[in-house]
């Protein structure tokens, strides 16, 4: 039964079946085993990013396609369902059209994109995605009447996913069972389905293609695959799922903006999580987003302590104060991608490369 | 239906570039169950007429015919999938997949499944069966759990023409199959082709070298010279007349001791 769920895709480590499960236990209980307002929100976050993660993998990692206009399919959903709770109110069918809106535009733009210049040779489609994403960022943020430019949107989202919402007037594991606590499953559970669909997607004959598309396209050709359907196929897949992911960031946040969701640093963030935690493997969607947001959340707290404990010692304190958490993360990348070049994954199932 | 047309015919096929004729309006007829061998020197065009044939490249002017339908702006995919079907003089694998994975695909593109998303593709046992079948024959079933990129160069040679089989074409087309292999490993791959030729269904198209190897398996040879089909006919008689002992056996004579 398990094994179905997960499409036969076994993490094919101990320790990596290990890390998988507590993650996914701590995330499914965690407005329990982790009280408090930042700690759910940085949950909900790594759930979402899981799914934006994955779904770039189908495209980097198992298409072999590097495309930067993932965060504009990310934003386009978000915009989809902001945009509809913003102009027809807080209610589910708003919420719910507004997403599918966005999916669809991000499905049709995503099929433009990859039948005009997936033909092209690698390089220029990562250029051509580039640049159509920072026009998109631009025009998104000069069209302020629309999209509220820079400052984005904020919207109420259905009364019954807001704290104001009681389910039950006594508390669970002193937890109030709340509006927020809904939004908060409607999320971990919408994320965990697309998760499993992916996974699905690249352990079917289609996926399975996609390997082939990746390692060798003339070959892939020349025994009777059409090569540009598979990689646009992809790339609407992957691109559909970014824009659901940026969905659920939308009503996450109940907010908005090109800072959230179209920012090139978010891409960079994207592409780290999936090197970090190893191309092609799904798995290393769900490591290297945990890992990334955590240490964004957390690094700079940590940080804060251990500069407070050498207070004493003049240069180390300085080089650990938290304004410096970017610089360590920098260093934390370097090491991983040096030793690691596999991906956590990789490593963990013991590939060499 | 299609017993009337030869399996493959090639009519006035020619490519230039800029203003090289590599393959100079080569006309020619490809009967089922027929073993045609293509020789001529290096840079005579051989490849390149099979890759006009196959559809990597387009031609300038000419018309390749399968079962006398016109193949004409299909695409490379579109001509493998009504039955031309080609193994590679450079070894061209899938490399960091299993060899069971690489004729799984082959056979997963002749089954038409590829485009389907929603089942696992492990779960269509017929395609493994079919995989695992084809790796028997090639004697590489041991293997089969080996990623491509740790396989010997023979080995991989194999799994090359494993690919070709398991993809059940009307045409095959092997370009140099024995190249670079050790002698031990080369009557594993005659064999092969030897009983692909019992299937007379199928015509096979083969740039070959090595006279020994042509004569054990070709009933016909062309011979190109500079893009043009010069020679046509019985091995024998092709490799005793005046223009190939002038045109190809002059040019590399350590490779066609006939005699020996």
């Amino acid at each position: 039964m398990l094994v179905r769920i997960i499409s036969g895709d076994m993490p094919r480590s101990r320790l990596l079946s290990l890390i998988v499960l507590v993650i996914g236990f701590s995330l499914l209980f965690a407005p329990f085993l982790f009280p408090g307002i930042k700690s759910l929100d940085t949950a909900a976050r790594i759930a979402i990013f899981i799914v934006l993660v994955a779904s770039y993998d189908l495209l980097l990692g198992y298409t072999g396609i590097v495309s930067f206009a993932h965060t504009m399919f990310y934003g386009i959903g978000a915009y989809g369902t902001a945009l509809a709770l913003d102009a027809w109110g807080p209610s589910f069918w708003a919420m719910g059209l507004g997403t599918l809106l966005g999916a669809l535009v991000a499905a049709v733009l995503a099929l433009l994109i990859g039948l005009f210049s997936l033909r092209v040779r690698a390089i220029f489609f990562a250029m051509v995605t580039l640049a159509i994403a920072s026009a998109f960022a631009v025009l998104v943020s000069q069209m302020s009447a629309f999209t509220g430019g820079e400052d984005g949107l904020t919207y109420r989202i259905p009364r019954e996913l807001t704290p104001a919402f009681r389910l039950m007037t006594d508390k669970i594991l002193d937890v109030s069972i709340n509006g927020r606590l809904l939004a908060y499953y409607l999320i971990f559970f919408c994320a965990l389905v697309l998760f499993l669909v992916l996974l699905r997607i690249v352990n079917s004959p289609f996926g399975t293609t996609l390997k082939a598309v990746r390692d060798n396209s003339f070959r892939a050709e020349a025994i009777g695959y059409r090569v540009i359907w598979y990689r646009t196929g992809a790339t609407v897949l992957s691109a559909v799922v970014a824009a659901l992911a940026g969905s659920l960031l939308a009503i996450w946040l109940r907010y908005t903006g090109p800072a959230t969701t179209l920012s090139m640093e978010i891409m960079i963030n994207i592409l780290l999580m999936v090197v970090i935690g190893g191309m092609g493997t799904m798995y290393g969607a769900v490591v290297g987003a945990t890992i990334f947001i955590l240490a964004q959340t957390y690094l700079q707290d940590l940080m804060g302590i251990a500069s407070k404990a050498t207070d004493g010692i003049p240069l180390l304190s300085e080089l650990i104060a938290p304004e410096r958490w970017l610089l360590w993360l920098g260093v934390l990348f370097i090491l991983s991608v040096y030793f690691f070049p596999t991906g956590i994954v990789g490593r963990l199932r013991g590939e060499v490369k | 239906m299609t017993s009337e047309h030869p399996v493959l015919e090639t009519r006035d096929l020619t490519i230039r570039f800029g203003g090289h004729v590599a393959v100079d309006a080569v006309s020619c007829a490809f009967q089922r169950g027929t073993t045609t061998a293509i020789v001529g020197p290096n840079g005579a065009g051989k490849t390149t007429y099979f890759n006009l044939i196959s559809g990597q490249l387009t031609a300038t002017s000419g018309k390749v015919l399968l079962n006398g339908e016109d193949l004409s702006g299909l695409s490379v995919a579109a001509r493998t999938d009504r039955g031309i079907g080609r193994a590679f003089q450079l070894t061209n694998l899938f490399p960091s997949l299993t060899v069971r994975e690489n004729v799984r695909l082959v056979a997963q593109a002749r089954a038409r499944r590829g485009y389907d998303l929603f089942s696992v593709a492990s779960s269509h046992v017929e395609l493994i069966e079919r995989a695992e079948h084809v790796l028997a024959e090639v004697r590489l079933i041991e293997k089969a759990d080996q990623t491509v990129a740790a396989l010997s160069h023979g080995d991989q040679r194999k799994l090359e023409v494993a690919m070709l089989i398991a993809l059940q074409p009307q045409v095959l087309m092997f370009d140099e199959p024995t190249a670079g292999m050790s002698v031990d490993e080369v009557p594993v791959v005659l064999d092969l082709i030897a009983g692909l030729k019992r299937d007379t269904d199928r015509s096979i198209l083969l740039v070959e070298h090595k006279m020994d190897v042509i004569r054990s398996l070709a009933d016909r040879i062309i011979v190109l010279h500079n893009g043009a089909l010069v020679a046509d006919g019985e091995p024998a008689e092709v490799i005793a007349s005046p223009i190939v002992q002038q045109a190809y056996l002059g040019r590399e004579p350590e490779e066609e001791t006939v005699d020996a």
